[in-house]
């Protein structure tokens, strides 16, 4: 089975394991597998169906993104990791002096 | 639940906080866990890689950061507790964009800066049903 690297914070909702095991042939079902095994996951990393936005995978170093996605195929010794994009800021823009 | 950051690390991010003032700045934190305490050990400066134009309201780490200072951690024997940031102009309080961003179980330092001095430092961390933030007790 491949494993999948859990993100410090998120270590509360797999009692503390940093990394789980989860059968399956893509990206995807691996990560359906993990929250199946694990639900309290799923509020943070899914939103509905889709991996929220701020939810990378990598696969060894590399973005799924750049692959194909939840459809990138796995071998059952792949090591994926689940990074968070940290990200923050106000909404608003700085106002202009209006010329 | 209270964070602990010690003086001088707090110095640290308000030097850093001013220095990319107009801008964004921030960083992680390093810590340890200690009953219903959060004390940072360790703090690193991170790269704003948000567009240039837009880093005076927003702010962005590479995922390549979060991996190495995961693994740093490790290391050390510490964990990646969270990370900070600033909020140039505006209050240390946590945006709606901070939130929909935002991870519970981890503290988020938001410091304020106006006119280019750090004025204030807040800590906050995201309910578990990601609904809202919640201010935390922030002592040295």
């Amino acid at each position: 089975m491949a494993s999948i690297r859990i993100p410090t914070p998120l270590r509360t909702y797999t009692q503390g394991e940093s990394s789980i095991d989860v059968p399956g042939a893509t990206v995807g079902e691996a990560l359906v597998k993990l929250v199946e095994q694990h639900p309290d996951l799923r509020l943070h990393l899914f939103n509905d169906d889709e991996l929220r936005s701020f939810v990378n995978v990598f696969i060894d170093d590399e973005d799924i993104r750049f692959l194909q996605g939840l459809d990138t195929e796995i071998e059952a010794d792949d090591k994926l990791r689940i990074i968070p994009s940290i990200a923050g800021g106000l909404w608003r823009r700085r106002q202009s002096n209006g010329g | 639940m209270t964070v602990r950051l010690p003086t001088e690390m707090r110095k640290r991010i308000f030097k850093q906080m001013e220095s990319a003032y107009p801008d964004e700045g921030g960083g992680f934190l390093l810590g340890e866990l200690e009953n219903d305490e959060t004390v940072i050990r360790n703090i690193v400066q991170v790269d704003n890689v948000f567009e240039k134009e837009e880093q005076h309201h927003r702010y962005a780490m590479r995922p390549q950061d979060w991996m190495r200072l995961e693994d740093a951690a490790d290391v050390q024997g510490l964990l990646l507790v969270g990370y900070y940031h600033s909020h140039p102009d505006s209050p240390p309080a946590p945006s709606e964009y901070d939130r929909i961003h935002a991870l519970p179980n981890f503290v988020y330092l938001i410091a304020s800066v106006i006119a280019a001095k750090a004025v204030d430092l807040r800590a906050w961390k995201l309910k578990a049903d990601r609904s809202a933030f919640v201010s935390e007790t922030l002592r040295s």
